[in-house]
C-alpha cells in the first residue's frame, strides 16, 4: 500500500495541551478517507499539519512522500479547503480563477470554468455575495483545479443544508472518478461520510482510536447482546470497544475479526455511525466496571 | 440507464454488498437480462453522490461470480438471463402477494406484523418441505 498521508508518533502542542499525540497513521493512496471525532478531537489540527500550516511539536508527518511544504513542486501537490470553506469575499469569482491560475503551476482553467457553469455560477459576482452552498463549491472547484496528488477538506459540509451538501460530495466524488485523487475530508457527522468514504479514521481525545478500511471495520465490529453477566474474559483476539448494561441485559461493541461462536450472544452488524459512537463514547461509561461485581 | 441503484444508510450493510445484492436481485427477477449494460461507475457516482471505489468493488465482485463482464472502455454488461419459464410465474405470483397485503393491511395489521407473520410462516413452511 502506498500512504498519500503518513504520520508516525505525530504529536502537536499548544501551551501545555497536546492538541493531537502520539498519532501514527498510514492513509492509502486513491482512496477517499474520512476523519471523525468531536470537535476539539484534532481533525483540524492533523490537516493543518498535513498542509505544513502547522510544524510538528513531536513525531513526523509526509504527504506525497515528502515532508510538507517542503518546495513549490511539494505544495502543487496537497490542495487544501479549510473550514467554513474560505474565499475572498471581495473578489469576484472570476478573479479568484485569475488568482488560482497564476498561483499554481498545473492549474486547469477549462474544467474550473466547467464546474463553475455546471452549477450557474456568475463568474462576475464578488464572493462575499453568494450563498453558503455556492461559496463551498466555488473553494472546492478551486481546490480540484489545483490538480493536487492529496486534497484536503476540513469539515467542508458541516455548515450546507442538505440540498447543498448532496451537490458538494457529488462534484466531489466526480472528481475522485475522472482520476488520480486521493481525498482526506473531515466531518463530526458520520452520516456524511458513509457514502464517499472507504477509509476511516476516528479521533477521539487527541488520538488515533481506529483506523481502517470501512468494509473492513462494519465486517470485524459486532454488537453482542445477551443476558448480564460478570465480564468473563472475551477470546484474546476480542476487543471490547464499548459496553452498557441494565439489570438484567448487556449490550457490547466488540472488535473481532474471527467473529463471535458463543451462542449466548445475539449477534448483530453495527451501522457505521453507531460503529464511531462506540468509539467516542467515554470509558467511564462505556466499559462493565465496578458495579457488576455485586451482581449475584 | 437500465437499472437505478439505491442505498440504504443505517442498515449496517456495505454500500458496495448494496449495489451488488440489487445486481443479483434485478436477475433474479428478469429485470437484467444477458447483453444488458449496467451504469457507468460515473453515472452511479452522479446518482447516488457515492464514492467510485465503492461502484468498482461492487461490479468486481459480480464479475468475480460471473454475474457481469467488464469490457475495458465500453462498460459493464451482464452475462446471464433467468430463463423465461423461471421469470414467467413471478408476475403472478407478485399480484397474488399484493392482495394479500391489502387484505391484511384492512385486517389490520401494521407492517411489523404483517413482516413478523410473513417470517414465521415461511420459516414454518420451509422446514415442513
Amino acid at each position: 500500500m502506498t500512504a498519500v498521508l503518513a504520520t508516525r508518533s505525530l504529536g502537536r502542542r499548544y501551551g501545555r495541551r497536546w492538541a493531537l499525540r502520539d498519532c501514527t497513521l498510514a492513509v492509502p493512496a486513491g482512496r477517499v478517507t474520512g476523519l471523525v471525532g468531536p470537535n476539539g478531537a484534532g481533525k483540524s489540527t492533523l490537516l493543518n499539519l498535513a498542509t505544513g500550516i502547522l510544524t510538528p511539536s513531536a513525531g513526523s508527518v509526509e504527504v506525497c512522500g515528502a515532508p510538507p511544504a517542503r518546495d513549490p513542486a511539494q505544495l502543487a501537490k496537497v490542495g487544501f479547503v479549510a473550514q467554513d470553506t474560505p474565499v475572498y469575499a471581495g473578489l469576484t469569482v472570476e478573479e479568484h480563477l485569475r488568482l488560482g491560475a497564476r498561483l499554481n503551476p498545473r492549474w486547469d482553467a477549462a474544467a474550473a470554468r466547467r464546474r463553475l457553469d455546471r452549477l450557474g455560477l456568475d463568474t462576475r459576482q464578488r464572493a462575499g455575495k453568494l450563498s453558503g452552498g455556492q461559496r463551498a463549491q466555488l473553494a472546492l472547484t478551486l481546490g480540484l483545479a489545483k490538480r493536487p496528488e492529496l486534497l484536503l477538506l476540513d469539515e467542508p459540509v458541516a455548515s450546507l443544508d442538505p440540498l447543498a451538501r448532496r451537490e458538494f460530495l457529488q462534484v466531489l466524488m466526480e472528481a475522485v472518478a475522472e482520476g488520480d485523487l486521493s481525498v482526506v475530508l473531515s466531518s463530526h457527522v458520520v452520516s456524511d461520510l458513509e457514502r464517499v468514504c472507504d477509509h476511516l479514521i476516528v479521533l477521539v481525545d487527541s488520538q488515533v482510536g481506529v483506523a481502517g478500511d470501512v468494509d473492513v471495520l462494519l465486517d470485524t465490529h459486532h454488537r453482542l447482546v445477551g443476558p448480564r453477566r460478570a465480564a468473563h474474559p472475551l477470546p484474546r483476539d476480542q476487543h471490547v470497544v464499548g459496553a452498557s448494561h441494565t439489570d438484567r441485559q448487556s449490550t457490547l461493541v466488540v472488535r473481532a475479526p474471527a467473529g463471535i461462536a458463543d451462542p449466548a450472544w445475539t449477534v448483530s452488524r453495527l451501522s457505521l455511525e453507531d460503529l464511531v459512537l462506540a468509539y467516542l463514547t467515554p470509558p467511564a461509561q462505556g466499559r462493565p466496571a465496578a458495579p457488576l461485581e455485586t451482581v449475584r | 440507464m437500465t437499472i437505478e441503484f439505491s442505498l440504504d444508510a443505517g442498515c449496517g450493510v456495505s454500500p458496495y454488498l448494496q449495489i451488488a445484492q440489487q445486481v443479483r436481485q434485478a436477475v433474479r427477477l428478469g429485470l437484467l437480462r444477458a447483453g444488458d449494460q449496467l451504469p457507468t461507475v460515473k453515472e452511479v457516482v452522479s446518482q447516488l453522490a457515492i464514492n467510485p471505489n465503492t461502484v468498482l468493488k461492487a461490479y468486481r465482485e459480480l464479475e468475480r461470480d460471473g454475474l457481469v463482464t467488464a469490457r475495458p472502455g465500453v462498460g459493464t454488461f451482464v452475462t446471464r438471463s433467468v430463463p423465461a419459464e423461471v421469470t414467467a410465474p413471478l408476475e403472478p405470483l407478485r399480484r397474488e402477494l399484493a392482495r394479500w397485503l391489502v387484505r391484511a393491511r384492512s385486517a389490520g395489521l401494521d407492517d411489523e406484523s404483517i413482516a413478523a407473520l410473513f417470517a414465521t410462516t415461511f420459516r414454518a413452511e420451509r422446514d415442513v418441505a
